[in-house]
């Protein structure tokens, strides 16, 4: 059988001369699920990029159905029934979700006009038709992660996409949201589409996919059977070497404490409760995690701690000096690190170089300062040794941030939290679309942090990570603590789970010695 | 004259027809503002388009005796001055900002040079004969007593104006190029992934926005007056840019925004009279802008503290019921 896609010999190189792509061959069959993984800059956005027309390959050739095609846009690929989702979403946010899906290839009226609910109603039929719930008359704006995701899936399907490529889908979507995100992809091979599904989380390759392809360093390492190969083994192709997907810690050494909460309580902008007199402690030496479904509190908890958001009533002291309703720059100068769950928006100034924003926390210091300016020589310096210690695939540091691949860029904003020595490190999903090597490093990195007297709270949405890093977990359920379990090691996943989804909760008597 | 002599003057239809007509030349540049806007280049070269368009249809309509050719040459000169800043700022992607302060300094100087070479006046154009585009008298409402004086024979512009509002909110939010040039504007990387030609519909916006400006400047030389003079346009460009966000980014509501910057305007004039500086009157609208947004930002903060103050009420009750 001739496959549907063939990419042959793919070289790309861009023009600021890193070379992605190193002669590709790639094939993906009709019907199936294809995997792709691999490394954080190994060039899988890439390499599909130019299968979806958005880059042109600078040498290879592509066949579609065993015949030779060239995209010079994405346009040409989608008459050709490619469609892609990109790793960060493109839509426009004053748009309702129809106009989203139509934009391009609107519906006509009569004479000429845009026809709004034929836009309507062609979306709420494609969104039952594959099963992706969506409300075709929402503002784009107040509809969440997931399921702008799917608006985004659906635009693909308006075009009459046959293969969809989703690139990282899963990376800013909950388990729920994961879940229902697969059962639509199966719907849709059932239906006769083909899907190539990029993602970091191995276990997900092992849920959804037929086969599986694993890039390192802009070439292919090896296609296989989904079936036929392990976790371990996927892992190993990627990075090269054996990864250890537990972390291994040392005895606990716990400290004194450092960050105090108290009766902390939050009221969103619609007049909503996000957090509801929550108090615990963060001691030093310690990893917190705090596990919940997304969307019970921990962002706001997390804004709130870092001085992004005031908070409604509480306080939150770090070594007895209150932060809460302080500025970011004077609660970082508290000694509180942030890596932010969303790195686009709070993480990096994405006009600015890697090693500006390598800096942006210090650079009104020496020695980053000096006199009035600031010293080129020691940024550049600075930006060297954290690329470096960090390993951010980049030729200079003076290149702009988002010249960086999705995962590289969350390694700039961990080497700059990391390295500016805190007493308290919030970390925010920090490995979300991060590779398994990179993965393991900065899990490592917190572990060590840890282990070097910091007080770490953890928030993930990734319950095992949580689990296999925290000393001590709490549980949050609708911006309430439900449960706190003082020795992580000891608790089970469904325990936790039970918690999380405010089915069991322990009275504040119970909590309370161990908060 | 006397405050209440004043009072009535406003309350009476000759003023309406007076902000009618002063409001005219905002609101045709501020839609010019709010097309390139949405489409996500400011176009801050308004200014500079109107003084080129004015100063054009002047002349052309006096050399060839005919007003339909002088505004046709306006708007050619204004979607001319409009392409300029598409080369530099699409194209060469100066800044649009500086590429439009270059324009407006280069039109203000222009059109005086070349009005000295013309008519060896360094001012005005009075020696040369231009035309004015036709007044119009509506039937019926023309007869009728205040509605007539208001709304009835005014110059072609005025009415124009407001069909063009309403035409470019149909173009803007019912046709296909609008709402592309409306995505292209908030996110232009979604745009081009789904085939919209990014390019070419910040073109059409950038020429679509000289043209408006265009009408404005011709509404300023060739209907009331008949004359150019130099920098005639005294800042009509940089009062629409603040018309585009007084109005809420929207045709209606920069529509409203321009009169009410008209409404001032013509208030200052019927002040000329009593001992308040004309100047003082002028000012109102823009400080009228500031307070708004100071305003909008405290209650903001206001509203935000009376959530915190109603929870921490109603916890504290909550908690006293359940100490009980
Ligand atoms: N537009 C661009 N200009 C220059 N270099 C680029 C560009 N896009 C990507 N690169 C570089 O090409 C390499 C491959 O990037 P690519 O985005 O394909 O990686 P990826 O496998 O998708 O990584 P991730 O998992 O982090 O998303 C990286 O080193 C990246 O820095
Ligand atoms: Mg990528």
């Amino acid at each position: 059988m001739t496959p549907v896609i063939e990419m042959r010999n793919i070289v790309k190189m861009y023009s600021n001369g890193v070379v992605a792509n190193k002669g590709i061959n790639f094939s993906v069959e009709r019907g199936e699920i294809h995997a792709l993984v691999g490394e954080n800059g190994a060039g899988k956005s890439t390499l599909m990029k130019i299968l979806y027309g958005l880059e042109q390959p600078t040498e290879g050739e592509l066949l579609l159905d065993g015949k030779t095609v060239e995209f010079k846009s994405p346009q040409e690929a989608i008459a050709n029934g490619i469609g892609m989702v990109h790793q960060n979403f493109m839509l426009v946010p004053s748009f309702t979700v129809a106009e989203n899906v139509v934009l391009g290839a609107e519906p006509l009226g009569k004479g000429g006009m845009l026809d709004t609910k034929q836009a309507l109603q062609v979306t709420a039929d494609l969104s039952k038709q594959y099963g992706l719930r969506v409300d075709a008359d929402a503002v784009l704006d107040s509809i969440n992660v997931g399921m702008r995701q799917r608006v985004e899936i659906l635009k693909m399907l308006y075009r009459g996409a046959q293969i969809l490529i989703l690139d990282e889908p899963t990376a800013v979507l909950t388990p729920q949201e994961t879940q229902e995100l697969f059962v639509a992809v199966r719907a849709l091979v059932d239906q006769g589409k083909t899907v190539v599904f990029i993602t970091h989380k191995l276990r997900e390759v092992k849920e959804i996919s037929d086969r599986v392809t694993v890039m390192r360093d802009g070439k292919l390492i090896g296609t296989q059977n989904t079936a036929d190969t392990t976790t371990e083994d996927m892992a190993r192709m990627m990075v090269g070497r054996e990864v250890f997907l537990n972390v291994n810690k040392a005895p606990q050494n716990r400290g004194d404490k450092v960050m105090e909460v108290q009766n902390l309580s939050y009221v969103s902008e619609v007049g909503r409760v996000m957090l509801r007199n929550v108090s615990f402690n963060v001691y030093a030496g310690e990893v917190l995690g705090i596990a919940g479904v997304e969307g019970n509190g921990q962002t706001e908890l997390v804004e709130v701690l870092t001085g992004l958001r005031p908070a409604a009533s509480g306080d939150a002291m770090v070594h007895g000096k209150v932060v809460t309703s302080k500025t970011p720059r004077e609660v970082r100068m508290a000694g509180v690190a942030h890596i932010p769950e969303d790195r686009l928006t709070n993480g990096l100034a994405l006009d600015a170089s890697i090693e500006e924003n390598l800096i942006v926390d210090r650079y009104f210091d020496p020695p980053f300062r000096k006199g009035l300016m600031i010293d080129r020589k020691m940024v550049l310096k600075q930006g060297q040794d954290l690329i470096e210690e960090f390993n951010i695939r980049t030729p200079n540091g003076q290149l702009p941030v988002t010249s960086l691949s999705g995962g590289n860029m969350q390694k700039v904003i961990v080497a700059r939290e990391f390295s500016s020595n805190p007493k308290v490190l919030i970390a925010s999903q920090p490995t979300r679309g991060i590779d398994v090597g990179a993965t393991e490093f900065i899990r490592d990195q917190l572990v060590q942090k840890r282990t070097d007297g910091a007080a770490v709270l953890l928030i993930s949405a990734d319950l095992l990570e949580v689990m296999s890093l925290s000393d001590r977990i709490i549980a949050v359920y609708e911006g309430e603590i439900t449960g706190v379990f003082p020795d992580a090691a000891s608790v089970s996943e469904e325990e936790l789970g039970l918690y999380m989804l405010g089915v069991k909760r322990q009275s504040f008597e119970e909590m309370e010695a161990y908060l | 004259m006397s405050f209440n002599n004043i009072l009535q003057s406003i309350f009476s239809a000759l003023f309406v027809a007076s902000v009618l007509r002063i409001s005219t030349p905002i609101i045709l540049p501020a839609l010019g503002g709010l097309v390139s806007d949405l489409s996500g280049a400011i176009n801050i070269a308004l200014e500079g388009t109107m003084l080129v368009a004015a100063f054009t249809g002047v002349v052309v309509s006096a050399y060839t005796e005919s007003v339909l050719l002088g505004v046709i040459a306006g708007i050619l000169s204004g979607l001319l001055v409009a392409a300029i800043l598409g080369v530099f700022h699409l194209h060469l992607k100066t800044d649009i900002i500086l590429a439009g302060i270059a324009i407006n300094i280069m039109a203000t100087g222009g059109t005086i040079f070349l009005l000295y070479v013309l008519t060896g006046d360094k001012g005005n154009s009075s020696s040369l004969a231009s035309g004015s585009m036709p007044f119009i008298d509506i039937p019926l409402i023309k007869d009728i007593p205040f509605l007539g004086t208001a709304f009835s024979g005014h110059n072609i512009l005025v009415y124009v104006s407001f069909l063009l509002t309403w035409l470019l909110a149909v173009f803007l939010y019912r046709t296909r190029l609008g709402v592309h040039l409306r995505a292209v504007g908030e996110n232009a990387e979604a745009a081009a992934s789904v085939g919209i030609n990014v390019l070419l519909v910040r073109w059409i916006a950038l020429l679509m926005s000289g043209f408006f400006a265009s009408l404005g400047g011709l509404n300023m030389s060739m209907a009331y007056l008949t004359l150019f003079q130099r920098d005639m346009t005294a800042g009509r460009g940089f009062i629409a840019l603040a018309a585009v966000y007084l109005g809420g980014r929207k045709p209606w509501g920069v529509l409203i925004a321009a009169i009410i910057f008209g409404a001032f305007d013509a208030l200052s004039n019927q002040l000329g009279s009593l001992d308040v500086a004309p100047q003082l009157v002028q000012v109102i609208p823009y400080v009228a802008t500031i307070v708004a947004l100071v305003v909008y930002n405290i209650r903001q903060k206001a509203v935000a503290l009376e959530r915190m103050r109603s929870f921490q009420e109603h916890e504290l009750t909550a908690q006293q019921a359940v100490g009980d």
